[in-house]
């Protein structure tokens, strides 16, 4: 019992997070577009536009390598859960339902292989918070439809970046 | 017979202090590691031949990137690139240092950290500088 105690009192390090997943490659077609132009500065401008024109606050960027963070606050309750929470469990289980959440953005621009185009990349993340203050879930947004959104409104913004509007 | 209840109350005491010191949170603990500075370093650093800083730190972002990690900060100056993910319910966080080493070469290091540990672990490591590898098309060399 005592040795139990002594080794769980420790919580320890998982090995192999460092080894890339077997589905990066899909990932990476998820989050990446290339754009046919070498002005860097074009899309990084175009990508903090769009970043606010989504109502993400940018936290941090070093323009050097061609990076953005942002994030923005949200509302995450889902009436359906609270409605089968409540039902289950009664109004005190209510408490672990999804309440607010904070979705990350990170956004990398560089020159594709090439030297012909530009190559961007975001992910997105997100910090979802219970109705009782605590950090319920944590995960890599996988939805391919919040990146199709993303360079939709980025091709956009380019677009009206080149006509000055 | 009371000196065997003595003997074993000795025995149970000592017992408590190990168990109840093995995670010791004192302040002192701000500034250590279990390994030796020497070794650490050894396992978190490798040696690049190029001297493209700009682009190495590119593709320490996009390897990163690949791991699933959200880039928090960057900086040119300082060649470092901090990210986090998620694993379960902890948060893993990363810092990786690009900077020169000699007229030839880039020396890449990272250090990474789970929850409150500070990974040690060389083959976890070596599983991010092999991916590192792979994206830029070079040979990690290990430095001493």
């Amino acid at each position: 019992m005592f040795v139990c105690l002594g080794i769980s009192g420790c919580v320890t390090v998982p090995t192999g997070f460092l080894k890339p997943n077997k589905d990066y490659l899909e990932k990476r077609q998820l989050q990446i577009r290339q754009y046919d132009t070498t002005d860097q500065e074009k899309i990084i401008t175009s990508v903090a536009g769009v970043l606010q024109d989504l109502g993400f606050t940018l936290d941090a960027s070093e323009t050097q390598v061609g990076f953005i963070a942002a994030s923005k606050k949200a509302d995450a309750t889902n009436l359906g859960q609270v409605f089968f929470v409540a039902l289950l469990g009664g109004a005190n289980a209510v408490g672990s339902c999804d309440k607010s959440q904070i979705i990350k953005a990170s956004v990398i621009t560089k020159p594709g292989l090439d030297g012909k185009k530009t190559v961007v990349r975001v992910t997105f993340q997100r910090v979802v918070w219970n109705m009782r203050g605590e950090i319920s879930r944590v995960e890599t947004l996988k939805e391919p439809v919040l990146y199709q959104n993303f360079y939709d409104s980025l091709s956009k913004a380019i677009f009206l970046e080149a006509q000055q509007i | 017979m009371k000196k065997l209840r003595n003997y074993f109350g000795t025995i149970f005491v000592l017992l408590m202090i190990v168990i109840l010191s093995g995670c010791a949170t004192t302040a002192a603990n701000a500034l250590m590691s279990k390994e030796s500075q020497v070794k650490l370093r050894s396992i978190q650093t490798r040696a690049f031949d190029t001297t493209d800083k700009k682009k190495m730190m590119q593709t320490v972002i996009s390897t990163m990137q690949d791991l699933d990690f959200v880039i928090d900060k960057a900086d040119f100056m300082l060649g470092s690139v901090t990210g986090s993910k998620f694993l379960g319910y902890e948060v893993v966080a990363m810092t990786v240092t690009v900077r020169p080493k000699g007229e030839k070469q880039l020396l890449v290091r990272a250090n990474a950290q789970y929850g409150i540990k500070s990974v040690e672990d060389p083959v976890t490591y070596q599983d991010f500088f092999t991916a590192l590898e792979k994206a830029i098309f070079l040979t990690a060399q290990q430095v001493d």
